[in-house]
């Protein structure tokens, strides 16, 4: 404990020293700094910061630092976290490579590949995006049909992933692919990373109901791969898929704490748009579903430290399983919350007339539809609850398996 | 580490489950009921419990108690919610004698809390006058009478009023109704004269008591504290008893839906378990994630009170309105999914249904703490 609080104190130190004031303040989507061969710091203070955070390895902190991470152990990540937050420090380095792929090179890569790739990552060399959905494919995961065949020297894939985000800014994808079709689903998938300069691949962005268009659809016309950008074993992807899906899961369910746009709080809200009595909301509803909400919230977040002191003491308890569902309900929530207890002013499309803020409440409510969807929708993680935690029998035919 | 049992809290879980499940299960509460008995639970039962330390987990050493905090309380409690054990434990070992830690006077704890750690004393708080939980509108009356006072008025809804030695009385000596100021706990042993004990029976067969008052001699000795000053530590009482309930609750929940998984995948219709149909699963698994929330307020709330007493009132309000809420949609599933079984006395889901309803009256309802909480966030 004492080492912990010395580290503590040292990584205030630290922070309050290195992170330039202009990186404490909230930064739009434009501002935020992804990496990769197509990424450009938004600002001279932007660049510095991340190159600080760079060199101690604390883009990716508790990584090893045999591959360019901090080495950190999860109490110090935490503390690190918690002091980054008080300071409202930025995240300096946006990275599905290091939230997602990285976890997963850790533990199934080689040890050329975890040379080649994570210290890129961590150094932010390069932009990853990840290749998993397919138009015929969303929920049922394992059905996918983007094939890889085995050429000898190389594998050549054919089909197209759909949702794979900023896939026209990235570097890499990785990308669950079919390697044999006579087998049962799950035991034909390969986990792939293929290089998006290669020859056939191409991209198409998806305008979404946020008016955004973060998500593309990728193309794959014979894009040749060679064999030794294979993660795990042949055919043994889902299990590679299901590992980097709980750190998915575990992402979406802490969202919200970093927000690229001006997010309102609720109580907040309520204080700038509604009337209040003697120092309450008048309109005992919308007070009844703020306190609903925060309430909710509060129990959320114990959760959280409850999961999170689990871990710490080795329990493999049942409660993360649950929080993607619990977390990503609670935003969609939040985000009709908000439309409530702002009226009018929340559903501004475009300036002028609306206040930054206002209009970003507008989009967020969009966006957040699809926090249910992604990354597993809430019926496939009720379906995971009732099978793995609760081991209630499977449903009849449908194939639940996530 | 506040959310995550250590090795004592976990022993005593163990000794709790072990011990309640063998001596008081669900069919000794149905026991009591059909016989009717006199005193609503075993005595012998509150003795053994008492031997094992549970009267006075809360209570300090000096005062013969075993000093494991709520912490430690909480899981003899949430076992006690897993077989429905009728007990003075909380009437006696929660709020009795947090009243008498936090309000009464060192001679007051001298005598009393070792009575209450051996098992010796039973205490209940009449507090409530109407049909909710009004803690603050107190019309019973505490008036100067010679040397001492006299109380008047009537209490509904007294837990174990009709089987405690003394009644911790909350009464009103300034101020008008709904005023936190004036206000008094006294002691009265149940046998004074002027004391009327109606035993009321309610849907959950546990004890209760609606008692009047008639100009009842109260000396200076018998006031917990000082006489119109109760008002400054008795919301703290009540606060350790939501929490205690909650963790009651949050016990008598998880067995009901334990119970109630057990049945999904036993109960065959349509040549399957009937928990192998989605529409069921989704409903379970939303139970579940619910359960898991339940459980780290409840933990906290727990931890709050022994180590962070700033954040009580709030946490309190949290943990009752949480398991409240939780209570009520995961004995109504239980209900519903076990079927036409799940409407018969001869099943125990009815018991856990019942107590529900109870307890989620006790000390407030879900409005009353999301109001409280709404407040307490300054809106």
């Amino acid at each position: 404990m004492e080492d912990l609080d010395q580290f503590r104190e040292e990584t205030r130190q630290w922070l309050d020293a290195n992170c330039p004031a202009s990186q404490r303040l909230p930064n739009t989507p434009e501002e935020q700094y992804w990496g990769g061969r197509r990424g450009r710091f938004a600002s001279e203070d932007a660049r510095v910061w991340f190159e600080r955070m760079r060199d101690r390895g604390w883009t990716a902190p508790e990584w090893p630092a045999a591959y360019g991470g901090g080495g950190l152990t999860p109490q110090q990540g935490r503390v690190l976290k918690e002091e980054m937050k008080r300071i409202k420090a930025r995240t300096p380095l946006y990275s599905l490579g290091l939230w997602m792929l990285g976890p997963a090179l850790l533990e199934y890569g080689s040890e050329e590949q975890k040379q080649q790739h994570l210290r890129a990552i961590v150094n932010g060399e390069f932009r990853w995006c990840q290749g998993y959905s397919e138009p015929a494919a969303g929920s049922d995961l394992a059905s996918l049909q983007t094939r890889a065949e085995d050429q000898g020297e190389h594998f050549l894939v054919n089909g197209s992933k759909i949702w794979t985000t900023g896939a026209d800014r990235s570097d890499w994808i990785f990308c669950l692919v079919r390697t044999n079709p006579h087998v049962k689903k799950q035991e034909g998938i390969s986990f792939l990373l293929i290089d998006m300069a290669s020859p056939g691949v191409s991209t198409t962005p998806i305008e979404l109901i946020s008016g955004e268009s973060e998500f593309c659809q990728t193309f794959f016309d014979n894009v040749r791969v060679p064999k030794s950008n294979l993660v795990g074993e042949l055919n043994h992807g889902w299990s590679v898929a299901k590992a980097l899906l709980v750190h998915e899961r575990k992402l979406m369910a802490e969202i919200g704490g970093d927000s690229p746009r001006q997010e309102i709080a609720p109580v907040e809200a309520a204080r700038r748009y509604l009337e209040f009595s003697a120092g309450r909301i008048a309109d005992n509803q919308l007070r009844s579903d703020l306190a609903d909400y925060e309430m909710r919230m509060h129990a959320i977040g114990l959760t959280h430290m409850r999961s999170f002191e689990e871990r710490a003491a080795g329990i493999k308890g049942s409660v993360g399983l649950a929080m993607k569902y619990l977390g990503t309900e609670a935003v969609k929530d939040k985000n009709e919350l908000l439309l409530a207890i702002m009226g009018t002013r929340a559903l501004g499309w475009e300036a002028p007339g609306f206040t930054t803020e206002e209009l970003d409440t507008t989009r967020l409510w969009a966006m957040s539809k699809a926090m249910t969807i992604a990354g597993g929708t809430s019926e496939v993680q009720l379906n995971v609850i009732a099978n793995h935690v609760l081991q209630l029998p499977q449903a009849p035919k449908a194939a639940t398996e996530s | 580490m506040a959310l995550v049992l250590n090795e004592e809290q976990r022993l005593l879980a163990e000794t709790a489950r072990e011990f309640l499940q063998k001596q008081a299960p669900v069919s000794a509460l149905r026991a009591l009921r059909d016989s009717r008995d006199p005193l609503g639970y075993d005595a012998t039962l509150w003795q053994q419990m008492a031997e094992l330390g549970w009267a006075s987990v809360i209570l300090p050493e000096e005062f013969g108690g075993l000093d494991f905090g709520f912490s430690g309380l909480g899981v003899v409690l949430q076992e006690s919610g897993r077989t429905l054990t009728a007990s003075p434990l909380f009437a006696t070992a929660v709020v009795g004698a947090s009243a008498l830690l936090l309000g009464g006077s060192t001679a007051q704890k001298t005598e009393y809390l070792p009575q209450v750690a051996a098992g010796e004393l039973t205490l209940a708080l009449a507090l409530e006058e109407s049909p909710h939980h009004r803690p603050q509108h107190i019309a019973t009356r505490l008036e100067t009478a010679g040397d001492g006072f006299a109380l008047s008025g009537e209490k509904v809804f007294v837990l174990d009023g009709h089987s405690a030695d003394t009644l911790l009385v909350v009464a009103r000596s300034s101020g008008d109704p709904g005023s936190r100021d004036g206000l008094s706990v006294v002691m009265v042993p149940r046998d004074t004269a002027g004391v009327a004990i109606e035993r009321t029976v309610m849907a959950d067969s546990r004890n209760t008591a609606n008692i009047r008052f008639t100009d009842v001699a109260i000396s200076g000795a018998q006031v917990i504290g000082t006489a119109g000053e109760a008002g400054t530590w008795l919301e703290d009482v009540l606060d350790r008893g939501r929490i205690a309930l909650a963790a009651e609750m949050l016990g008598s929940v998880e067995e009901v839906f334990a119970r109630t998984v057990a049945w999904l995948k036993e109960r065959v219709q349509f040549g399957v378990p009937i928990g192998s149909f989605q529409a069921l699963q989704h409903r379970a698994a939303r139970l579940q994630a619910e359960l898991e929330l339940a459980q780290s307020v409840v933990l906290q709330a727990l931890s709050t009170v022994d180590e962070q007493p700033r954040q009580l009132a709030l946490m309190a309000s949290l943990a009752k309105a949480n398991l409240n809420e939780l209570a009520k949609l995961a004995t109504n599933e239980a209900v519903q999914m076990h079927g036409g079984i799940g409407v018969t006395d001869e099943l125990e889901i009815g018991f856990f249904l019942k107590r529900a309803r109870t307890a989620m009256q006790i000390f407030g309802d879900t409005g009353f703490h999301k109001d409280r909480y709404a407040t307490l966030c300054g809106y």
